[in-house]
Order: C-alpha cells, then sequence, then structure tokens
C-alpha cells in the first residue's frame, strides 16, 4: 500500500521510500521519512493532488509522487491529527 | 548590473543613519510568520531592493535593540539548507556570507511556528551548527496554546545546545519586549554548542575545510557537508575539489541519495527532540477549524473560489471605475486648461497631450492596480493562494500549467503587470516562465474600449435565440484570448520549456487572519515598484508618442486651417460658426497627423497590413498602439478628424464610412474580425515587457513574446481577412 491508495481520514505509518526520485527526497526533507505518521485528508478536484497532515502541517503533493511511499495503517490514535 | 547599483545605493542611504555595529540574519520557514516579525522588529524603518542578478527581495530593517543598533535581514522563508528555489538558494547564500552586498550575518534570528515544531526543528538543527550566536522566535504561542499543545522551552533550549528561545505572537506583539533585549545582546551571546547529529559527515567537513584552507580557499565545514550531501548545493569549488568530494561519498552514504540519508538521521533527532519538549495533550479542535475544513473539501471550496473570483472581478471592474473616471476627469480638464491658459504651440500641447496625459495614463490604472495587488495580497497572507493552487492544479496541469499559475492567470483579466508580478509564488521556473507568457494573452481592461469601439460600430445588434450578437462576439473574444494563452503553454511545454514534468509539493498553510499592518506594507512595497518599473516606462512611452504624433510641424497645414477660418467667419455666425470652427481645427490635426512621423510610419507600412484589408490609418494607430494598446481609440478619433476624445457613437460612424481611394469600404466585416483578433493576440504593452524583462531577468523572453504575439496576431488577422474576403 502507498500514499495514493488511502481513503479520507485513514492514518498511516511511513514503512519504507523509494527514494531515487529527487522530489521524493525534497518530501524527506519536509519529514515524511520512514516512520513518519501521516493523517490522509482529501482529494482534490478530479482527484488529484492529495492533502495529508503531517505533525500539523498540511502537505499536498500529486498522486504520481505519492506512489514512492509505502505505508502501513496506524488506527486514528497516532500523533500525526 | 541595474539590480546590482540599487542595492549599493540603499547600502550607501542606510549609512546616513546611525551605524549599524552587526548584521541578523531573520531566517524561517514558509508561513511561519517571519514577515511579521521583521515588520513589528524593524517597523517602517526598512529598504527593499533586488538582490544583485535575481529577482528576489531583499528587505533590510535598521532599529536600535536596548542601545545595539542593528541592521535586520529578512531572508526568503526556507525549511532547510537544501535550496529549492532562486528564493531559498539565496537565503542559503546570505547565511555563508556569498552575496555581494550583503554582509555574512554575524547572528540568526530563527522564526518558527510554534505549532509545526516537526518541520522547525530541522531547519533549527541545521541553523544551530553553523555555530553562530542564535536566538529563536516561536511565533503562533497563542495558536498553541489553544490547540493545547504544551511546549517546554528550557527542554528545548536544552536540546538547541543553549540557543534561548521566546515565545511571540506578532499579531499581537506579545513576548517582543522580551525579544528586542534577548537581540540587544545576540552578538555577544555564546554560539550554541550541539553534537553533530552526523559525526561522520562533520569530520569530512572541517576535514576538508582544513584541507582547503591551505590552498587559500575558504570554506565552511558545513559548506563543505552541503557539497557532500546535497546536488544542488551552491558553493563554488573547482573541478579537483569536486572530484575529492565525490570520492567521500560512497564512504560516507553508500548506495543511498546522500539527501535522503540526511533526511532520515536529522528526523531521527527531531522525533527525540520532540518527545522531550512536546507534549500534545488532546489536540481541540476549534469550531472555527471544523469549518474552514469543511470548506476545504472540494466542492465547497470550488464554491468559495468562485465567489472570491467574482469579488476581486467585481472590485477591479465596478469599484475602481468611479476612481479611474475621476483620474480620467481630472486628467483631461486639467490637459483643457493648459490648453487654454497657454498659447498654442509644442510647448502647450506637450505639456497637455504629452506630460499630462502621460501622467494621467501612469495614474489612470491605478485604482484598478491597488486592487488587485491588495486581494493577491490578502490571498497570500491568509493562505488562500496555495488553497486555490491544490483545488485547481489538475485542470491547470491538463493545459501545461500548474496551480500556482490559476491566480496570476485571472489577474491578467484585469492588468497583466500586476499578474506577472505575482507569479513569483510560482517556485518552478518552467512553470513560471509559461505563466508569464500565457498571461499578456488574457483579456485585460485596456483591450475593452478597443473591442467595444469596434464592436458597437461593426457588429450588428441581433438576437440568436436568447443570445446578443454583439455580446457573443465579445464573449468569444475572451475565449480567444484564452485560447492563444492555453496554446502558448502547451506548446511552450512541448518545445522550449520541453523536460520533466515538473513536481508540485505545496504547503498548505492554515487559515489566518491577515495582519492590518503587514498587508499595508506590502502593497506600499508593490505599488511602489509598480510606479518605478511600469509607471517610468509608460510616461516616457507616452512623450515619445507625443513626438512621433505632433513632429514634423507642416505651415501649409496650419496655412491650410487659417485660410479656412477666414472665409467660415466672414459667412457664418453664431452656434453654426462654432461647430465649422471644430471642424477646421479637427481636420488641421488629422492632417498634422497624417505628415507627422507616425503619419508617414503608416503610409510606409502599409503594404505590409494591406493583406490584412488595413489602410495607412488603420497601420498608423495599430502602430501607435503598440507602447499601449489603449491610446488606439484616440489616435483613431485625431486621424479621422473627430477629435481624440469624441465619443463611440461619432468615431464609429466615421469609420463605417472610410474608403479606399478607389472607393471600396474600408472596415468590411473581415477586416474588422481580423483587427480584433489582431488585439486579442498581440502583445501591445510596453509596461507589460517591462515586467516581463524584470521578472524573467533576461531581454530574452520579452523580446520572444513580443515577437511571438505579434506574428501570432498579423497570422490570424491575414487568415480571417483573405478567407472572409473570398
Amino acid at each position: 500500500m502507498t500514499l495514493s491508495d488511502l481513503k479520507p481520514g485513514d492514518v498511516v505509518r511511513i514503512e519504507s521510500i523509494e527514494t531515487d526520485d529527487p522530489a521524493v527526497q525534497r518530501l524527506m526533507v519536509l519529514g515524511l521519512v520512514e516512520g513518519a505518521e501521516l493523517r490522509f485528508l482529501r482529494r482534490s478536484l478530479g482527484g488529484d493532488p492529495l492533502e495529508f497532515r503531517i505533525y500539523g502541517a498540511a502537505i499536498s503533493l500529486r498522486r504520481e509522487l505519492a506512489r514512492h511511499f509505502h505505508v502501513a495503517p496506524v488506527g486514528s490514535h497516532g500523533r500525526a491529527g | 548590473m541595474a539590480a546590482r547599483a540599487e542595492t549599493v545605493v540603499k547600502v550607501e542611504t542606510l549609512k546616513v543613519h546611525r551605524r549599524a555595529t552587526g548584521t541578523i540574519a531573520v531566517v524561517g520557514n514558509p508561513n511561519a510568520g517571519k514577515s511579521s516579525v521583521f515588520n513589528r522588529l524593524t517597523g517602517l524603518r526598512q529598504r527593499t531592493a533586488n538582490y544583485p542578478g535575481v529577482t528576489v527581495e531583499r528587505h533590510v530593517g535598521r532599529s536600535v535593540f536596548g542601545g545595539t543598533t542593528l541592521d535586520l535581514v529578512d531572508l526568503p522563508g526556507t525549511y532547510s539548507l537544501s535550496p529549492n528555489s532562486a528564493d531559498e538558494r539565496i537565503a542559503v547564500d546570505v547565511l555563508f556570507g556569498r552575496v555581494v552586498g550583503t554582509p555574512r550575518p554575524d547572528a540568526i534570528l530563527a522564526v518558527i511556528d510554534s505549532t509545526r515544531l516537526y518541520q522547525g526543528l530541522y531547519l533549527l538543527q541545521q541553523l544551530v551548527e553553523l555555530g553562530r550566536p542564535m536566538i529563536v522566535a516561536l511565533t503562533m504561542a497563542d495558536a498553541a496554546q489553544r490547540e493545547g499543545l504544551k511546549i517546554d522551552y528550557t527542554a528545548l533550549e536544552e536540546r538547541l545546545g543553549g540557543v534561548r528561545v521566546y515565545p511571540v505572537v506578532a499579531t499581537t506583539g506579545r513576548g517582543f519586549p522580551e525579544l528586542r533585549d534577548a537581540l540587544g545582546r545576540v552578538l555577544t551571546a555564546e554560539p550554541p554548542q550541539l553534537r553533530p547529529h552526523w559525526p561522520e559527515l562533520r569530520r569530512a567537513g572541517e576535514s576538508f575545510a582544513e584541507k582547503w584552507r591551505a590552498d587559500g580557499v575558504s570554506v565552511h565545514p558545513v559548506e563543505v557537508e552541503r557539497l557532500l550531501v546535497d546536488p544542488k548545493a551552491t558553493t563554488v569549488v573547482d573541478a579537483r575539489r569536486l572530484v575529492e568530494l565525490e570520492a567521500a561519498r560512497g564512504a560516507l552514504f553508500g548506495a543511498e541519495p546522500p539527501l535522503a540519508v540526511e533526511a532520515r538521521n536529522r528526523y531521527r533527532w527531531v522525533n527525540e527532540t520532540l518527545a522531550k519538549v512536546e507534549s500534545p495533550g488532546s489536540r481541540i479542535v476549534s469550531r472555527g477549524a471544523a469549518l474552514v475544513d469543511w470548506l476545504n473539501r472540494p466542492w465547497p471550496a470550488t464554491v468559495v473560489f468562485v465567489l472570491a473570483m467574482a469579488v476581486v472581478f467585481q472590485a477591479v471592474f465596478a469599484w475602481a471605475t468611479p476612481f479611474k473616471d475621476l483620474i480620467d476627469a481630472g486628467a483631461s480638464g486639467l490637459g483643457v486648461w493648459v490648453k487654454a491658459t497657454l498659447p498654442a504651440g509644442a510647448v502647450s500641447s506637450f505639456i497637455a497631450d504629452g506630460a499630462i496625459a502621460g501622467v494621467g495614463s501612469v495614474v489612470t490604472f491605478l485604482p484598478q492596480i491597488l486592487f488587485l495587488f491588495l486581494f493577491i495580497i490578502l490571498m497570500e497572507d491568509t493562505g488562500y493562494l496555495a488553497r486555490a493552487a491544490f483545488l485547481v492544479d489538475r485542470a491547470m496541469r491538463s493545459v501545461g500549467l500548474s496551480g500556482q499559475s490559476v491566480i496570476p492567470l485571472l489577474s491578467s483579466f484585469a492588468c497583466a503587470v500586476p499578474a506577472i508580478m505575482a507569479t513569483r509564488v510560482i517556485p518552478n521556473r518552467r512553470d513560471r516562465i509559461a505563466t508569464i507568457l500565457a498571461a499578456p494573452f488574457m483579456t485585460c481592461s485596456a483591450r475593452l474600449p478597443v473591442y467595444a469601439l469596434m464592436i458597437g460600430a461593426f457588429v450588428p445588434v441581433r438576437t440568436i435565440g436568447y443570445l446578443n450578437l454583439q455580446g457573443l462576439v465579445l464573449f468569444g473574444l475572451y475565449v480567444i484570448g484564452i485560447l492563444g494563452g492555453v496554446g502558448t503553454a502547451l506548446l511552450l511545454r512541448y518545445s522550449l520549456l520541453r523536460g520533466e514534468h515538473p513536481t508540485f509539493i505545496l504547503a498548505l498553510p492554515e487559515f489566518r487572519m491577515p495582519n492590518v499592518r503587514t498587508v499595508g506594507m506590502k502593497l506600499l512595497d508593490r505599488i511602489r515598484v509598480f510606479m518605478r518599473r511600469a509607471g517610468t516606462v509608460i510616461f516616457a512611452v507616452a512623450v515619445v508618442a507625443w513626438v512621433l504624433t505632433y513632429y514634423p510641424r507642416s505651415p501649409e497645414v496650419d496655412a491650410a486651417r487659417d485660410a479656412a477660418r477666414v472665409t467660415a467667419t466672414a459667412s457664418l455666425t453664431g452656434a453654426v460658426l462654432d461647430a465649422r470652427l471644430a471642424d477646421i481645427d479637427k481636420q488641421a490635426s488629422a492632417d498634422h497627423l497624417a505628415r507627422s512621423w507616425l503619419g508617414r510610419a503608416g503610409q510606409f507600412v502599409e503594404p505590409a497590413f494591406t493583406p490584412l484589408g488595413w489602410d495607412w490609418r488603420v497601420s498608423a494607430a495599430v502602430i501607435a498602439g503598440f507602447p499601449a494598446r489603449e491610446v488606439v481609440v484616440a489616435v483613431l478619433g485625431t486621424i479621422y478628424a473627430v477629435g481624440s476624445d469624441a465619443d463611440d457613437q461619432t468615431l464609429a460612424e466615421r469609420l463605417q464610412s472610410a474608403t479606399w481611394p478607389d472607393g471600396r469600404v474600408v472596415f468590411t466585416l473581415p477586416m474588422v474580425l481580423g483587427l480584433l483578433l489582431f488585439y486579442a493576440w498581440c502583445l501591445q504593452c510596453a509596461a507589460t515587457l517591462a515586467v516581463i524583462r524584470r521578472e524573467t531577468n533576461s531581454w530574452g523572453w520579452p523580446v520572444f513574446a513580443w515577437s511571438y504575439m505579434t506574428v501570432l496576431g498579423y497570422t490570424g488577422a491575414l487568415l480571417i481577412y483573405q478567407l472572409g474576403s473570398r
């Protein structure tokens, strides 16, 4: 499962990352690293881009980029809220 | 070059006041309230200029803090010392002291959002490692409190190697007395001591820096670290040193991209720090926040977007109009007064038709532009700009642009100049250039008088079903403009701006009430830039246009006019005489114009425009409109001897009866449609060219935009006329 396969409200933890794309590395600098917890908020008009919340900050990325982040669900009690 | 000279001048003017004892860099994440903190600390004592060679704005403010005079440099917001845009590169370069005209900062004031400590700590750790005296302002302390977030400041200071932390609220000024005191002592503060997050990297940085120092190359160990980790690091070293670094990379990072390894390492420290410093408690979701969250859903957000744009357009086109009319009336009244007061001749004509008309044409745009800037700034400051970009990204991407292009493009329906200035929010250079080149295609308010005249004169008043044909044509012209812009963006995407698809990563700031003070200062700043860049060009162009239409004077025209006046006075009286005299004067103006440089130019280029169905009069008016398209109506008025301020009705009748020497009608429907298309696509605006030049920092793009759009307009008009006249 990747960040692009979520339902609004899902809370997930990043398990592994395909780091080759420089844009992915930039997202890692913004805190999307292994172990980080995110809440998927919503898709935009037309299903793309996606909006996530990560420890108080909202961030938007396109699906094609979200696919590089493999995640696992953690229920809704994580710190990401 | 010009930008560099300007920076030097600014530094000189600052020296007139008290000499500063040090420079403090104000660094922080985007949207952390950095500008509000900077404005509150420096007030109106700040100077804006550009950094040399780039379009990034440099804000410097001087203020006295507990007896110490300091220069504060407000750096562009950044998430890390790995730059991703021109703005971020400047922030990093200034910190390392690599920018001409900006001294290496003696100390750092870091501005971090309390509610987003996670990302803030990443930058803080990098800043602390620079080993310079530093203090931290934690903004939004009130918002953190409201959200039930508890921050242990003492623990945070300990984690940051002894850097002092000050919670502040920029909107109310809470915490600022303490922050000012701390700034007064910061130059003598002990540099922070922090265990390196990655000892091997630090050792590599130090050993290279030491080795290179022996060769006379002075580089900070952290700069070497950036070079090792970051493919986009901006420190310049020679090829031999790059090879040395490459050799060291393998041992440090293995097969992974260094930046990814660094991010993992630093966030490990960030998470440890958060665990010690922050207790999230139960995050309280206020009713306001829940409402904002609901409004952010796609469909409510679309309604909000449409409403917001409706308000902007209403303001720009309706609310600004009374002010615009007032200014127009004032300028023309002043011109009439000058002509009545001064003896007729070159001086009175220059003052009235050159100088006053020139200033008038700058000022007349101000109400609209003021409103437009105000709304753009409000959208920036509330965080709405990013929301709008998120909403329409998908749609904009399908036409070769990105979500961030939408506000600049919509703004250019009023005026391309502020719109192009607003493209600075687009971090990706390709997207930005594509937006800048698409913007002048949108139907701006200066095109409307020309459209109104032509449509009123030549499109029959008829209804097709429920639709009015004239309205339909006007709507068609808007569509043609949009198609031109979108087509250009797509074309560029597959030609000049080809390359990897740009990535779209956007931080979505929380909705925030705008700060009156910050909005006011930004507005003043942008109006100043508009007046300096666009205003001077528009004025100069008005003066040149006056010279071209006034000179050379032909004595025979004046002689003919005087003779006609004598005849008329002898044979007519009363109102009939006045009307006849006015006609004679208008005819004389038209004859003068025909013999002026502009008139001659029109006759000279007529062969080039004959295939479009334009005679020399139309050609001359079009040439006169190249610097500023809105003057065309006035020039047509003079050329057709109905006076430059004749109403549309009179001028329209004259145009309808205009003929070629052989008696054919000039303004046929295909010719008019072609002319309208030409106006829709041609870049007839010197101010736009000046702003493209400034924002792209090159002559290439304005020259390209002008040539491309002129060719496009010409070809379109040619096709319509030739096919339509068959």
